[in-house]
């Protein structure tokens, strides 16, 4: 076997050892005496919250303006302008608002537990850690992990309203639509399997971004260029797994 | 508490080859890399109250020596036992009573960066008696800050105090647990010679008053034979020689005389070839 096969190979059963792992420490071992850490999994949140709400919100207005100026072009020929504002809404909340919130969090938010770890990996952090008998599963990834599986959906949340708002902007002003006309064709144009197919995602793509961010923090080797390549390394495969895990959740929701 | 120093106590399982007076034994440890031996039927013993220092050139393998002893890694071959415990067959559960009686000075301190000094010597009291109220742990925490000469400086981050602080932290916290047992990586490397002198009269003082046994891994020879009640020297995963200082001393190796009088190691004169053949093993 190639040594690039091989390596992807050991990587795939890390991480899903790792995830197993996390999976125990988060919802088994509480039943079995080892509380859950929630005042890590708090500070988690907040620093993955607010590290990556304006990034998020940036990135979702400017994709509300592509949109509606990119759908508004074609629904002007078949005369259904009035459509854009559904359009845009669907698009964000099914497909676009869940990935491009992952794919945020996963740049800041991933990248900085990797380096994080990665750190506390190379200065014997973790070391220390077992050797105090405390889990650095329980102790370190599953408040993170946690933490970005409860702040991926808010994001999303929040950047499906940022989104449809710029679609707003650009359906009102420039397409000259009715503002309420504009708002209310694009919650109609909401189905409820849009909303929770949307939440799914992005509690799956959340799931994911953490947890390789952890791995690739924890198996950090050779001082602080390791901990630059490993950072690197995760914030790519996030993104591959975010847009791979996509195509497999969109197949499920719509095709099968 | 006192009992338990004592050689006629018998309320231990002993066995392996546990004498009454040891407490540490390593049988046959060997450890491989790649096909690599990077240690190689490495046996001894540590006699309760001992110090125990562990030399050697970088890259020997004495920090691999240590990782297993502490249970961080497992090795290919050999046992290990700890206090009439063979770790090497624990199960973690298990093997987190035994951590109880030990701590652990790593390399580079391994100081918690987003934590307080204080917080730091509380996070091991904190988690094996989650119960205490937070007076006793704070009492806890102060005790040990005093042992080391750091009670002002609780409320600091590891990232606002010296380097000879951050390893005397790192020392209260290892000893937080009141711990029979003290390992220490290295403590003084990256010390200046006075700090040197200074933490290793800490060590002494507090192994004597704590009645705490310790291994230390150094390349340090001074630091080494100051503190030292035995010795052994690694050489290439292999146990090169073992003694008290005295004995190392009078030992008529050529090798052993020059690592001990700072002789330049062969490593220095090799070309680059030779020097990976060697660390590579195929010359042995
Ligand atoms: N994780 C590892 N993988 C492969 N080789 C290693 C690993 N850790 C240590 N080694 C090798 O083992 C040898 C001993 O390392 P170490 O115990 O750290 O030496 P020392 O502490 O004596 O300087 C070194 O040659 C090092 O390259
Ligand atoms: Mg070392």
């Amino acid at each position: 076997m190639p040594p690039t096969l091989t390596r992807f190979f050991q990587h795939l059963t890390g991480l899903s050892l790792l995830m197993a792992d996390t999976a125990y420490w988060a919802v088994l071992a509480p039943f079995r005496g080892k509380r859950l850490r929630v005042d890590d999994t708090f500070k988690q949140m907040t620093l993955i919250g607010v590290g990556s709400l304006l990034i998020c919100c940036m990135v979702m207005f400017f994709i509300g303006l592509v949109l509606a100026m990119q759908t508004a072009e074609t629904l002007k020929k078949i005369g259904g302008l009035s459509l854009v504002g559904g359009l845009v809404a669907a698009a964000v909340m099914r497909e676009i608002g869940p990935m491009l919130t992952a794919i945020v969090l996963a740049g800041r938010s991933g990248a900085a537990i990797t380096a994080e770890l990665g750190t506390m990996r190379v200065s014997e952090e973790v070391d220390a850690l077992e050797t105090m008998g405390l889990n650095p599963v329980h102790f370190l990834i599953v408040p993170r992990v946690l933490g970005m599986m409860f702040m991926g959906p808010c994001l999303t949340i929040v950047g499906v309203f940022v989104a449809m708002f710029g679609g707003y902007l650009i359906g009102v002003f420039n397409l000259g639509i009715e503002p309420a006309i504009y708002w209310r064709k694009s919650f109609d144009m909401l189905a409820l399997k849009d909303i929770y197919s949307g939440m799914i995602k992005s509690v799956v793509f959340a799931g994911l971004v953490s947890n390789i961010a952890c791995y690739f923090g924890l198996t950090v080797e050779g001082g602080a260029e390791g901990v630059g390549l490993s950072t690197t390394q995760s914030v790519v495969t996030s993104i591959v797994m975010i847009i791979a895990s996509d195509c497999l959740l969109t197949a499920i929701f719509y095709f099968i | 508490m006192i009992s338990s120093a004592s050689p006629f106590n018998s309320d231990q399982p002993r066995n392996g080859p546990l004498g009454p007076d040891d407490i540490i034994a390593v049988e046959d440890l060997a450890k491989i890399y790649g096909g690599r031996r990077v240690l190689d039927g490495v046996s001894f013993r540590v006699k309760r109250g001992d110090i125990l220092v562990i030399m050697g050139g970088s890259g020997c393998g004495k920090s691999t020596l240590l990782r297993q002893i502490i249970g961080l890694q497992h090795p290919e071959e050999g046992r290990i036992w700890i206090e009439g415990r063979e770790i090497t067959q624990l199960t973690e559960g298990e093997f987190n009573e035994v951590r109880k009686k030990f701590g652990v000075l790593f390399q580079s301190g391994a100081l918690f960066n987003s934590m307080t000094v204080g917080e730091n010597v509380a996070l091991p009291i904190r988690e094996h008696f989650p119960n205490q109220p937070d007076m006793t742990v704070d009492i806890m925490v102060k005790m040990k800050l005093s042992l080391v000469e750091l009670t002002k400086f609780a409320e600091l981050k590891p990232a606002e105090i010296s380097g000879g602080m951050k390893k005397r932290a790192a020392l209260a916290r290892a000893l937080a647990l009141d711990p029979k047992l003290l390992f220490c990586d290295e403590p003084t490397a990256g010390l200046d010679p006075i700090r040197v002198t200074e933490f290793d009269d800490l060590t002494l003082r507090l192994c004597r008053e704590l009645g705490v046994t310790a291994v230390v891994v150094t390349h340090d020879m001074t630091s080494a034979f100051r503190i030292a009640t035995r010795m052994i020297l690694l050489h290439k995963g292999k146990i090169m020689a073992e003694g008290t200082p005295d004995e190392i001393r009078a030992n008529t190796n050529p090798l052993v005389s020059d690592f001990i009088n700072g002789k330049a190691e062969t490593e220095v004169r090799e070309d680059a070839e030779g020097y990976l053949r060697a660390i590579l093993g195929e010359d042995n």
